[in-house]
């Protein structure tokens, strides 16, 4: 097995290490520990931060990647590896993944949705939906559906229950120790729901969370949950695929957005003058061209270049891994105009404060007023500017697929799944399982993150207060 | 506040439901039109252009070759495809000359040129246009608009008077001469350059001269002739060819030969005219059954019965084998039987295929393979629709198109091209893995024919049956061409080298490279599908997608490894696909103008080509043709592909259609019952009204307890207000 | 104010510039002119001769940003970023690769556009301010909560759904509007309901929550406790005083839209079948077109920067406190 580092996945990871470190940061600061308590305070808050959470896992299990060793090698010979890259995630999908049909088939059917034409051994013709070749394969007789799938159900269930169980009793041990009681003391402020942060709502969610998707992996073992795609792909494992795209596309444009508006931002409004001139006239520019057009050029070049380079990729994966990345950029390009200006107005207000003209007055250096006054307390904008693009990135994502400039064709996304199930629509009879779960995945995800901002925005904004 | 607003919604709800009474709501057109004997019809994408110089898009004819007559036509009926005079009195006479210009026969060693004789019908009027129109000296009345003319102006037939001419021969040679001239971009001049006598020279000469000339204004053709074009007089055209060259009657039948008047071109060169999008290329004229009265390419575009169009009349015999009788009911009527032709822009297949339904579309006109759940393939083996199609007694036409969809192997590609015997074996092992008849029934639902060879059926040298079958990729089982199977292609896959998709060498597993376009969102499943059939053996497949720009650059440039394309017949005649496969056509040898894009060249099929070229369909033909397949066939330069099935669904009031893949100009032949049309129209479209009162319903309760909830709240204010003061 | 104007519309010049420039560079990045020659072309056989023809009759043959033939100054101006640049200027948008005059189409397709795009705008625009106004007025009940929690869920579904919901449901199934289509004037309200409808309905979530956190803020100043301890009912401070100065902040977020909906809506007008300015766009970036996507990125960077001065001057109009200088 050898490891592959795609670009996104690089990139994923130094956020998380970098998100790591910073929370180690303020979780010195008092003053920020008390705000970020004072989110999570919020039984909503609480409820969207684990979704968004376990939707992170998801897209981070996503993104280590690897490439298996091909079988019955010459021993002492350079290892040859398979062209496919998969990722943990395909690794814990890899039966599901596997159970490939012929074409459409409806949640749970045992047979095809359309029917064909077959020769019987007597040489009668008849017109029937064929058997699918997995789903339902381990039954008997197709009358116990029902109750095979109600015994696998429980079964799921419960197994998740007791799983989700005793994580809560770990986390409950560690919240008690913190607190320096016992566990049962502990448990019972959770469970009358005295805790300082909603506790029980949290562990709630889990619980719910791990259920449904326990339930989800289990049954998919054996039936197609969510249905086939017209090739016969499992459209479960295709919507969790699509998580990692639709989550790094959120997270990593901000990425690209941020180190540019903070620094253009600043600087803008702190050291005044032509520099001001200039980058005002930067971001105007930009910002007068009709988003869309830019973003549609901007990809088509970088299309182009892939195209002439075949050669720098050495599987489809790679090659479709750099156009999300460039995806990314140029999204970042795009969208951090709003809050450099936004930044600017802001550095203005600060600097004309006393504290800081009399700082500049006694020779401090502007780097040091940067970092001891200005990022501070612009620290809140950029927050919540982060936590509301991060929705709207996810919802742009399947608009610029549908207009033809998103994410690689062949790489799984809320926004191609969309874009198919439109032409799935006008079937008759209707084949709606992919519009439907690409639907719910997406509305979960962006409803969390739109539930948890408005949270963020309500306790930072001091316009809230 | 609150209750005006409600009283209004309430209004607006109680008109709208009276006006659902008389009529259906979501009709996009008036009733007038609904009731008059108009064809309503759609188009996905603008035509780009309607100029017969240029035009080369389906899209494109199928506009303008109702419009323009070129000399010949397809009989509209008759299979196999057959020329019939259009505006000819009869067909085209042809001569051999020698280098001297006397008569010779054909099979004389001194023969040089052809002559191709057109004898004009006399009496053959223009569609009534304003070039046309003469003051009382004789001049031309709109030679010259004013501003005020121009102003407002959306069509040339804005214009108050409106005149015509009788087609003369001229008209044919000046539309020759506007094809020589480079700037009009003719997609055929170069291969006419090659046959027409004279043309090569000529067009070098008045390119030049035109581009000396003020490009915006009228270049007159008149006065320059071409070697090989004689205007004998008015009803009688020569046009003198190098060689033999039999196919060039099928060229007449094609709009590139439709004639010019020059005093349209005169008009149309107006300053002033382009600026509003009025040219010949939005507004052609012609002797056509209908004349194009609204071009706007964003919406709709119109058409209209030519007036004073020739007698022409719908066929009365030539049922070919399984047409339905039903077909001859308007025989003998004079054309064209429609009066106006709607076409309106639709450029997504859902809501073109909903109207359709909804009975707004005489005829589906999607081919798209979405919905493909219309149809499916019933128990004898033909194509039939489905429940709700039957039960809204929706018509279905189907029939093989002359065309070929192919998976070519760059024959120039170190590990799939060359021509020894391992090179060939990979490349039957993936013809045999590539399994179209899946792709058929997946993608396609049947609707297309698994290809044997180049040639699709109904053209001369495609052979039906157990004789027709490829014996690298099928086996005659049963009565039907059965797959190989895998275990076949993995044996020769072995044999090539590549034993379970390895090479033998190195131990690394083969990896090719599939170039596609990627622009639908169909197309995902698709690349997917492929990477499966190749999967199978072992192959590890790249896809590299990109736009159709690109991807016909690189394949011109020999940079593909494995690409799908496709050719459309422009005639009838194997020629016409063979010379795909023709050495000398391929492209990185001819720098990207040749045709062959697999750069497959083989000697021995090269010299049959040139034989087979000029011949007659004559059984010795017949035998060179099928040995030429059975070379190709063994070096597999391409996975043969399929050929696909056209399918047009069309409502019950929608008469004589059938299927004819090389005329466009067929909508003479159609005819409509619009008595029918709005009856059932009518019938399927009754809005759901419930709904409408159930939300007038909600709001009003909601309003009533928001006024409530906020009485109790003022009063409650009133009480704490009086506590704190 | 005519003087401040004219300034800003002389500032406007060099972001104009940029704006050119921009596009310039990724498109011929993207596209070579043989690129677009041979799309525009297109034909079953494009031989070298045609490519080189259309390419001299459009002027692409010549150098982009520097003429190395050409003497002194010419080097830069005989360019086809120059040329190209300054008839832009003049709103001479000349022809598209496919031949037909840019100016007349986007006056054309002017009208569908605003058809859809004015509508939406306006009613979208009183129905969120009349929701919000209302939610103010049921502040701290079940009510507001409830709204607020659908305001959320509007927010977070992709607006292809409500495209393809709304067809399906009042097209297909209710047979209340026609599916798609476009007819101007009066004539065309049947076919402009439904993607009126769904966009102002997209449109709500966000905006309800945007008013409303406007008014709140206004609701707790002490001038409206003031009007309400005089015992002004709450239906009459909201009307009085909140709206009249909730209008300013709404004022800036809004005004700078208005030139914009000439723009249309890509999405929209293409599901629609609307032939707007917005589907021109979508259709030009599909075939590469590169002389429209030019024009209409110009356009909109024009109809932009009008947008930021005619917000300039609203603030005049509402806010008296503010003068240009």
């Amino acid at each position: 097995m050898m490891w592959v580092w795609l670009w996104t996945d690089i990139m994923i990871w130094l956020l998380v290490v970098s998100l790591g470190l910073w929370g180690w940061t303020i979780s010195r600061s008092p003053q920020v520990k008390a705000q970020w308590i004072a989110i999570f305070r919020s039984k909503i808050a609480m409820t969207s931060a684990i979704v968004l959470l376990m939707y992170v896992s998801i897209a981070l299990l996503d993104s280590l990647h690897f490439r298996l060793a091909l079988p019955d090698q010459p021993v002492g010979e350079k290892v040859q590896y398979q062209g496919q890259t998969l990722s943990v995630l395909d690794w814990v999908f890899d039966e599901i993944r596997g159970k490939v049909e012929r074409t459409y088939s409806a949640p749970f059917a045992l047979k095809e949705h359309s029917s064909s034409i077959i020769k019987t051994d007597d040489g009668q013709i008849k017109q029937i939906a064929l058997d699918l070749t997995h789903a339902g394969s381990h039954l008997a007789a197709a009358e116990d559906r029902n109750q095979d799938i109600l015994l696998k159900s429980l079964w799921a269930i419960f197994v998740a229950w007791v799983l989700s169980k005793l994580f809560i009793s770990l986390h409950i041990y560690w919240r008690a120790r913190v607190a320096k009681i016992s566990w049962r003391q502990q448990a019972g402020l959770v469970l009358k729901g005295k805790t300082e942060l909603p506790w029980r709502t949290a562990y709630l969610t889990f619980s719910i969370g791990l259920i449904v998707l326990a339930w989800l992996y289990h049954l998919g073992h054996y039936y197609h949950v969510l249905g086939t795609d017209k090739v016969g792909g499992d459209v479960l494992y295709q919507s969790f695929k699509s998580v990692r795209t639709g989550v790094l596309i959120g997270v990593l444009t901000t990425l690209v957005m941020l180190p540019l508006a903070l620094i253009l931002g600043i600087s803008a409004g702190l050291f005044r003058g032509w520099i001001d001139d200039v980058i005002q006239y930067l971001y105007t520019t930009l910002n007068s061209i009709p988003g869309i057009l830019l973003i549609a050029a901007a990809v088509l070049v970088m299309q182009t270049m892939i195209m002439n380079n075949p050669d720098w990729f050495e599987t489809a994966t790679e090659r479709a891994d750099i156009r999300l990345l460039v995806l990314v950029l140029i999204l970042g390009l795009t969208s951090w105009t709003g809050l450099c200006r936004l930044l600017r107005a802001e550095t203005l207000k600060i600097s004309q404060v006393e504290y800081v003209t009399a700082a500049r007055a006694f020779g401090v250096s502007r780097f040091k007023i940067i970092g001891r006054h200005i990022l501070p307390n612009v620290m809140h904008i950029v927050l919540i500017a982060v936590v509301l693009d991060f929705s709207a990135l996810v919802l742009a994502e399947a608009v610029l697929s549908y207009v033809g400039v998103g994410v690689d064709p062949t790489m799984h996304s809320w926004g191609n799944m969309i874009n198919q199930a439109r032409l799935e629509m006008a079937r008759e009879p209707m084949v709606w399982w992919s519009l439907l779960s690409a639907f719910i995945f997406m509305f979960i995800l962006v409803l969390a993150a739109n539930l948890f901002s408005d949270r963020v925005q309500r306790v930072l904004d001091p316009k809230n207060n | 506040m609150l209750f005006e607003g409600a009283r209004f919604v309430l209004l607006g709800a109680a008109t709208l439901g009276l006006v659902a009474c008389s009529d259906q709501w979501n009709t996009p057109y008036t009733n007038e039109q609904v009731a008059s004997n108009t064809l309503f019809s759609a188009f996905s994408a603008p035509p780009k252009h309607l100029d017969p110089v240029r035009s080369y898009s389906s899209n494109e004819w199928a506009i303008n070759a109702q419009i323009l007559e070129p000399p010949l036509q397809y009989h509209y009926l008759k299979r196999p495809y057959t020329l019939e005079p259009l505006t000819l009195s009869k067909m085209p006479e042809v001569r051999y000359l020698n280098q001297q210009g006397e008569p010779v026969l054909a099979t004389d060693a001194d023969l040089a040129y052809s002559e191709v004789v057109l004898n004009i019908k006399p009496g053959i009027q223009y569609q009534p246009h304003p070039a046309f129109v003469k003051d009382e000296q004789g001049a031309l009345r709109y030679a010259a608009l004013s501003a005020k003319d121009l102003s407002g102006l959306k069509s040339p037939f804005d214009l108050k008077d409106q005149s015509s001419r009788e087609l003369v021969a001229a008209d044919y040679a000046y539309a020759i001469k506007r094809m020589a001239v480079r700037q009009n971009h003719s997609p055929i001049l170069d291969s006419m350059n090659e046959h027409i006598v004279g043309l090569a020279e000529f067009s070098e000469q008045i390119s030049e001269q035109r581009t000396q000339a003020d490009s915006d204004a009228f270049f007159d053709l008149r006065p320059h002739e071409i070697e090989g074009i004689k205007v004998v007089n008015d009803y009688e055209l020569r046009i003198r060819l190098h060689g033999v060259y039999p196919q060039f009657m099928y060229w007449l039948s094609m709009n590139f030969f439709a004639p010019v008047p020059w005093e349209v071109m005169q008009f149309y060169a107006q300053p002033g005219l382009v600026d509003l999008n009025i040219s010949f290329d939005t507004f052609p004229v012609g002797t056509g059954p209908y004349r194009l009265v609204e071009n706007n390419p964003n919406r709709r575009m119109r058409l209209q019965k030519h007036p004073n169009y020739q007698p022409q009349y719908y066929p009365n015999d030539s049922l070919a084998e399984n047409m339905p009788s039903s077909l001859l009911a308007d025989a003998g009527k004079r054309l064209p039987m429609i009066d106006e032709v709607v076409y309106t822009l639709e450029k997504e297949n859902v809501p073109y295929w909903n109207k359709f339904l909804q009975g707004y579309y005489d005829a589906s006109g999607v081919s798209a393979d979405s919905f493909d759940q219309a149809v499916q393939v019933s128990v004898n083996g033909e194509l039939d629709l489905t429940g709700e199609m039957k039960t809204k007694d929706i018509q279905m036409r189907s029939s093989v198109q002359p065309t070929i969809f192919y998976l070519a192997f760059n024959m120039l590609d170190e590990v799939v091209g060359g021509y020894d015997e391992k090179a060939q074996k990979l490349r039957q092992a993936i013809s045999i893995a590539v399994n179209y008849e899946e792709f058929i029934s997946i993608f396609m639902n049947e609707r297309g024919l698994a290809a044997q060879g180049p040639i699709p059926p109904g053209i001369f040298g495609h052979v039906d049956g157990e004789a027709g079958v490829n014996p690298y990729v099928h086996d005659w089982h049963e009565g039907e061409a059965r797959r190989k199977s895998l275990e076949t292609a993995r044996q020769l896959l072995a044999e090539a080298g590549y034993p379970e998709g390895r090479n033998q060498q190195t131990g690394r597993p083969l990896q090719l490279n599939y170039d596609a376009v990627a622009t639908g969102p169909d197309d995902r499943s698709r690349m997917d599908w492929m990477r499966k059939q190749f999967e199978q053996l072992g192959i590890e497949l790249m896809i590299r997608s990109t736009d159709y720009n690109r991807f016909q650059d690189k394949v011109r440039k020999g940079d593909a490894q494995i690409f799908f394309w496709g050719w459309n017949a422009d005639y009838p005649d194997p020629e016409n696909f063979l010379f795909l496969l023709y050495g000398p056509n391929s492209s990185v040898a001819t720098n990207g103008a040749g045709i062959n894009s697999s750069n497959y060249a083989n000697p021995e099929f090269d010299r049959l080509f040139e034989q087979i070229r000029t011949m007659e369909n004559t059984p010795e033909r017949m035998a060179k043709l099928q040995q030429m397949i059975d070379i190709a066939r063994q070096d597999a330069p391409w996975i043969w592909g399929l050929h696909p099935r056209s399918l047009s669904l069309y409502h019950s009031w929608y008469k004589n259609v059938w299927p004819n893949s090389l005329a466009n100009n067929t909508i003479k032949y159609l005819a409509i019952d619009a008595e029918q049309r709005a009856q059932k129209q009518a019938q399927w479209n009754q809005p759901i009204v419930w709904p409408l009162w159930l939300t007038a319903a909600i709001i009003l309760w909601l309003i009533i307890w928001a006024r409530r909830v906020y009485r109790q709240r003022q009063q409650q204010r009133v009480i704490t207000g009086d506590n704190a003061s | 104010m005519m003087a401040y104007i004219a300034r800003r519309l002389f500032y406007a010049i060099p972001i104009l510039i940029g704006v050119n420039l921009i596009t310039f560079v990724l498109f011929f990045m993207v596209n070579s002119p043989d690129d677009m020659a041979r799309a525009q072309l297109g034909a079953k056989q494009t031989t070298p001769a045609m490519i080189e023809t259309w390419k001299a009759e459009r002027g692409y043959d010549k150098p982009l940003f520097f003429n190395n033939e050409a003497p002194g100054l010419v080097k830069f101006s005989d360019t086809l970023f120059v040329e190209e640049s300054l008839k832009l200027f003049v709103f001479d948008f000349g022809r598209s690769d496919s031949g037909r005059d840019i100016g007349a189409d986007i006056l054309e397709r002017m009208w569908p556009s605003l058809q859809i795009a004015l509508p939406t705008f306006a009613i979208g625009l009183i129905t969120t301010i009349t929701l919000a106004l209302l939610i103010v007025l049921f502040r701290g009940t079940a009510l507001d909560t409830s709204a607020m929690v659908i305001a959320v869920m509007i927010m977070s579904i992709s607006g292809l759904f409500y495209i393809i919901a709304g067809q399906v449901l009042f097209s297909k199934i209710l047979n209340w509007v026609p599916i798609s289509g476009y007819e101007p004037g009066w004539a065309g309200v049947k076919f402009v309901i439904l993607p009126v409808l769904i966009g102002v309905f997209a449109g709500l979530g966000a905006g309800t929550r945007w008013y409303r956190s406007i008014f709140l803020e206004e609701i707790n100043r002490d001038y409206v406790r003031t009007a309400r301890a005089k015992g002004l009912s709450e239906i009459k401070v909201l009307f009085k005083h909140v709206l009249p100065n909730g209008m300013l902040p709404i004022l800036t977020g809004v005004v700078v839209v208005i030139p914009s909906l000439f723009m249309g809506s890509l999405i929209m007008e293409s599901f629609f079948g609307i032939p707007g300015l917005g589907s021109y766009t979508i259709d030009a970036i599909n075939a590469q077109d590169f002389a429209i996507v030019k024009a209409m990125v110009f356009f909109g960077a024009v109809l932009y920067i009008i947008g930021l001065i005619l917000t300039d001057i609203s603030y005049t109009i509402f806010d008296p406190r503010v003068r240009l200088s």
